[in-house]
């Protein structure tokens, strides 16, 4: 009897592989439609289930240029750069399968190399372990050598006491049930419980570690902490300039606020709540407002 | 009547380095053909040859950090945390530096032709000083400036099978 090993779980939107291969090479997909070029659709809503074609693959697909096209030594191998699909995105073959539904976006990267890197910028409330992002955690049980820390997924991920600077077997972090940490996933995925940890890989907590006393913690979506994040955000150097406050931003939706009074900070929250809702008017009024009191 | 009879001896045996003396090249490597089949077919494989792994160039990543240049997550304001605000100067300082120094190249003293120059007659005198007498008179025969290629040791030799 041969020895068979099946190495394919069935994911969403996913043909089995057997199947796509048999089907003749075309620009069609089995639903019926027509995929479209990346290039293309970029700033555009795409949904889950649509196949979107890489650049190169658009120049075999275009016949009657003939005159046009310069000649190749070897026709079979094209020179392909390296891509990178990102959240919202899959790999399907040759192509791009979405999986979100949101707007395409596009990056060159810096390096000329490879060939940038596209995804999808959707809305959700439910945040996925992913390796490398920084959270806000709460600690929910000690056992022996491990926290188990809250973050909002599916599982609590553990984080181990001696992932925090300065720590030692002899030299404990004071860490109680019930604190916030804030640390980066260094195992995330969907078959084994996150991990996370609250130093660099050289040793340095960079900021990471248990945040302070007081302050409120709150929940919003993920969409809009990335765009408090992004670089340019007028609504971080507006609420800056209003009085002497402190925010710690978890990619898991949470965002922890302190200033001076419970007041301050109440209303600190209540705006960054707000924010995503409004439009620039609405938001230029409120902050003129409270400017004046 | 024993000259007739040949004693049937297993495989093993005669897989065994001294049985294999006296074998001709041939039956040599059929054995070992036999013996490469017998574990490949031991290995598991997949057995889908359409799928086999063509060098992709699409990679999966799931991280938003990769797409968009986010700021750090910590942030303070008006001098509320000073630690806060000094890390916040240096992790969005270290973005932005590594975005600029893949531009730059590193600016040498010496020039490499200069570099090659030295090293060629570096070789020569510091590997003088570290070889053995034998080996020196070498060094000396041919003194025109050229160092003449070092003669082979004489080194036990394995017989061969």
């Amino acid at each position: 009897m041969r020895n068979r090993k099946r190495n394919w779980i069935p994911e969403m939107g996913t043909a089995a592989p057997e199947m796509a291969e048999t089907l003749p090479v075309a620009s069609e997909s089995p639903a019926g439609c027509k995929a479209r070029a990346a290039r293309n659709v970029l700033g555009q809503v795409v949904l889950p289930g649509e196949e979107l074609l890489l650049p190169e693959q658009e120049e075999t697909d275009g016949v009657g240029v003939a005159g046009e096209r310069p000649l190749r030594l070897n026709a079979g191998m094209r020179s392909r750069l390296r891509v990178v699909c990102g959240p919202g995105l899959r790999r399907c073959g040759d192509r791009l399968l979405v999986t979100k539904c949101g707007r395409l976006r596009h990056k060159e990267s810096g390096s000329g190399s490879s060939g940038g890197i596209y995804w999808v910028d959707s809305q959700q409330k439910r945040y996925v372990p992913v390796k490398g992002d920084h959270v806000i955690g709460i600690v929910t049980a000690k056992s022996g050598d491990i926290f188990k820390v809250d973050v909002g997924g599916s599982e609590p991920a553990s984080l181990s006491y001696l992932a925090f600077e300065g720590a030692t077997k002899r030299n404990r972090p004071n860490v109680q049930v019930g604190d916030l940490i804030y640390g980066q996933f260094v195992v995330a995925n969907k078959d084994m419980e996150p991990e996370m940890v609250c130093i660099d890989s050289c040793g340095r907590a960079n900021g990471m570690g248990v945040i302070g006393q007081d302050g409120l913690l709150f929940k919003v979506t993920l969409g809009l902490i990335r765009k408090l994040l992004a670089p340019d955000c007028e609504i971080i150097q507006e609420v800056g300039k209003l009085y002497p406050l402190e925010i710690v931003f978890g990619m898991n939706g949470r965002i922890w606020v302190k200033a001076k009074t419970i007041q301050q900070t109440l209303i600190l929250a209540n705006i960054l709540e707000a924010c995503e809702h409004m439009t620039t008017e609405q938001r230029k009024q409120i902050f003129a407002r409270l400017a004046e009191s | 009547m024993a000259a007739e009879r040949k004693t049937k001896l297993s495989k093993n045996l005669l897989r065994m380095k001294f049985m294999q003396r006296g074998l001709d090249s041939e039956t040599k490597k059929q054995l070992e053909e036999e013996e490469k089949k017998i574990i490949s077919e031991e290995h598991w494989y997949l057995d889908l040859p359409e799928l086999k792994e063509k060098e992709s160039f699409i990679i999966e990543e799931q991280s938003f950090l990769l797409c968009e240049d986010l700021l750090y997550g910590r942030m303070s304001f008006r001098g509320f945390n000073p630690e806060v605000e000094k890390l916040m100067l240096q992790m969005n300082a270290k973005n932005k530096a590594e975005e600029e120094e893949e531009d730059e190249t590193v600016e040498v003293d010496v020039s490499d032709e200069e570099m090659a120059r030295r090293y060629e007659t570096l070789v020569g005198t510091i590997g003088k000083k570290f070889a053995k007498k034998r080996d020196r008179a070498n060094y000396e025969e041919d003194e025109n400036g050229n160092m003449k290629p070092i003669k082979m040791k004489k080194m036990f030799l394995k017989p061969q099978d």
